[in-house]
């Protein structure tokens, strides 16, 4: 699967685990919850472990865990919760997160400016096609007013 | 006034270019509706019943003659000659092509205007007193803050798809002429016990459908602070707020459900995380101070004798003077209203030919300024007084000096059914009416201080739970049924009216109207005025003389 990190499109291997699931090998993301209760075992994870963070969930929570952890996914179920833009902002300014921050789920190639701009540098849609999409709009603007992570 | 710079002028060109592409993609089915609908109201653009109605911003309801002209401009080559303004000060088009948006939005970012964030889920513009930088009873100039606060709203990326619309209003002066107390965050310039000049922050006010007066979270933030304390409540808001239910998402049900002081709470240490390194710098501050310096006043323009002699040789002259003009701080000058409530003539609406005239006004008697208010009028801010009778006369012989700001025709009203899908029932027809029944100025006058704010449906568009006598439009079963209210305000003794009885039949509103106004004159004291008749006798007199 594809995804956009960095403004390129590159193959991806993470694997998004859902609560029920099975844990396999290799790079996978699980829920907040789930790192909550499992966060023992999971760190003898062999692959990269990442977090997925439900628009619900309290970036706060997770702030002192953040060394552990590669990806941060940040979940839109629906292209109007602007909650995401809130948890990106929050986990780079405020608690310093430097790794990976990706958008997951349902947005618009056109919500990917502001996304960038609070912070997050992957894209992953089911829509492949959208990606020339998403980075053209990652360009829209060469101006800003307001101090954000970017 | 505010004057853009490079960045400011490169920000909306290339907004325009980026809704220009999304237009394109859109016609060629490479946005969904729903998509498209986000992005297009982001830029001001509705989908009404007959057809788009386009919203332009007017920051703080200031407008340069260049920027009038350039309205004017916009209704005739892309619409059908007029302009709407707004509760909000804003500039409506009602009858633009879709398609032709984008070249819409490139002319008017040509004279540094623009269309963002005039509608959707996202930070709204920010309105303030129109007669800001001229009144009496000002603490301090609110414009500078305004801009401040434009420029931190105008692509905030974390703060654009919101539970639901956000609206901010700022008031300088002790008489609240914004409606601060009904925006989700109101902001009041006050002075403390110190002397020192800072914020009262109120949060959670707002109309439509539940109409709320708003609270004070914060008695007295010192101005600094201004951006990072907005930053800690929106933040709040969009963590927080409900996303449940469109009518249960603003800020005013998270308020409301989570109490004032648990909000307060929240903020609070939001705040506390977020103030330092967010100030507004002294440096910034005078930077943009610069932009709303007082213009050259004529020193001697109090010395001039023909503005007593005209308005005691001409009584229409002194009376359009009484109820038209406001006072200035500067000696020798006065604020004139532009009233856009002429008997024959929609609430608020305002056709080229009228805008054309008004920026050849501004040039010659208010250096080159216009404002827009949340009444619905036009204001020329800085006439000397040696120029109000020409000014007067010109206004006259454009329908632009009816004087009747503040009374009972000075209507807000909406679109209502005739132009908004949105509405159950007409209001510019109820409003004509209304019009012809007070058509005796003398009468008129004698009732005085009265507004009267008519909304076609529950989202409250025209603040009707605010006006004097507000009137609402609902559809029941098809027909077009108003309810009336009695003792609403939205100054500083905010208060919601109070419902009158049963909804009335549109052809018994007009006489409704004048029953109450019979009831009002019967009851009244002295020179009491209506609101606060109905404050001490309450609704019930006027109940019994209408059903």
């Amino acid at each position: 699967m594809k995804i956009i990190k960095d403004k390129q499109i590159i193959e991806d291997s993470w694997q998004h685990i859902a609560d029920d699931e099975e844990i396999g090998s290799g790079d996978i993301t699980v829920s907040l919850s789930r790192w909550n209760s499992d966060k023992n075992t999971l760190a003898n994870h062999s692959g990269n472990i990442g977090v997925r963070i439900a628009p619900d969930d309290n970036v706060g929570d997770i702030a002192d865990d953040l060394n552990k952890i590669n990806l941060i996914a940040v979940e839109l179920p629906a292209f109007t919760d602007g909650r995401a833009f809130s948890h990106a902002r929050l986990l780079r300014s405020r608690y310093g997160y430097e790794g990976e921050i990706r958008a997951v789920g349902k947005y618009m190639a056109d919500q990917a400016f502001y996304l960038q701009r609070v912070g997050v540098n992957a894209f992953e849609l089911e829509d492949t096609e959208e990606y020339p999409a998403v980075i053209s709009t990652l360009n829209d603007f060469t101006v800003k007013y307001q101090t954000s992570t970017n | 006034m505010y004057q853009y710079n490079d960045d400011d002028q490169t920000l909306i060109d290339e907004r325009v270019t980026q809704y220009r592409g999304q237009t394109e993609r859109y016609l060629k089915g490479e946005i969904g509706e729903d998509e498209f609908r986000a992005l297009r109201l982001m830029n001001g653009l509705y989908i009404q019943t007959h057809a788009p109605m386009l919203r332009v911003a007017g920051p703080y309801g200031l407008l340069s003659s260049k920027q009038l002209r350039m309205l004017a401009h916009v209704s005739r080559k892309y619409d059908k000659s007029y302009a709407h303004i707004t509760t909000r000060q804003n500039i409506q088009f009602n009858w633009p092509d879709l398609k032709n948006v984008p070249d819409i939005l490139a002319d008017l970012a040509s004279v540094q205007m623009h269309a963002i964030q005039t509608s959707g889920n996202c930070l709204r513009n920010t309105t303030t007193d129109h007669l800001a930088g001229v009144c009496t009873d000002e603490i301090e100039d609110p414009r500078a803050y305004c801009e401040i606060i434009r420029q931190w709203t105008i692509l905030h990326p974390e703060f654009a798809y919101l539970p639901r619309k956000f609206k901010i209003a700022v008031s300088g002066s002790e008489q609240d002429r914004a409606a601060t107390q009904l925006h989700d965050i109101g902001l009041h310039l006050i002075k403390n016990d110190a002397g020192e000049i800072g914020f009262r922050v109120l949060v959670g006010g707002g109309l439509g459908r539940t109409p709320v007066i708003g609270k004070v979270i914060r008695p007295f933030l010192e101005k600094k602070h201004l951006l990072s304390y907005l930053e800690a409540i929106v933040r709040v808001y969009n963590l927080n707020g409900r996303r449940d239910n469109k009518y249960k998402a603003r800020i005013k049900i998270l308020v409301k459900e989570s109490g004032i002081d648990k909000m307060a709470e929240w903020v609070e240490a939001e705040w506390q995380q977020i103030k330092d390194g967010m100030e507004v710098s002294d440096e910034r501050y005078a930077e943009i101070k610069a932009h709303f310096t007082p213009p050259t006043y004529e020193e001697n323009a109090h010395q001039d004798s023909s503005f007593d002699a005209n308005k005691n040789q001409s009584a229409a002259f002194a009376t359009w003077i009484k109820y038209n003009t406001a006072d200035h701080k500067t000696p020798g000058y006065r604020a004139a209203f532009v009233s856009l409530k002429a008997p024959d003539s929609p609430p608020g609406d305002i056709t080229d030919k009228q805008l054309d005239a008004i920026a050849d006004l501004a040039d010659q008697f208010s250096f080159g300024e216009a404002r827009t208010t949340h009444r619905q009028n036009m204001v020329l801010a800085d006439i000397k007084q040696a120029d109000l009778f020409d000014l007067w006369q010109k206004l006259d012989a454009l329908s632009l000096a009816t004087p009747n700001i503040g009374t009972a025709t000075d209507m807000i009203c909406c679109p209502g059914l005739d132009f908004c899908a949105l509405a159950n029932a007409g209001s510019i027809g109820i409003a004509k009416e209304i019009n012809e029944a007070l058509d005796n100025i003398d009468y008129l006058h004698d009732i005085g201080d009265l507004k009267i704010n008519m909304s076609g449906c529950m989202n409250g568009c025209a603040h009707q739970s605010v006006g004097h006598i507000g009137i609402l439009g609902v559809d029941k079963k098809g027909v077009e049924w108003y309810q009336l209210t009695l003792g609403g305000s939205s100054e500083n003794e905010a208060a919601l009216g109070e419902r009158l009885g049963p909804a009335l039949a549109k052809d018994q509103v007009t006489q409704a109207v004048s029953t109450i106004l019979d009831v009002y004159i019967k009851q009244r004291l002295d020179e009491e005025v209506f609101l606060d008749t109905v404050k001490r006798i309450g609704v019930n007199p006027f109940k019994e003389a209408i059903y």
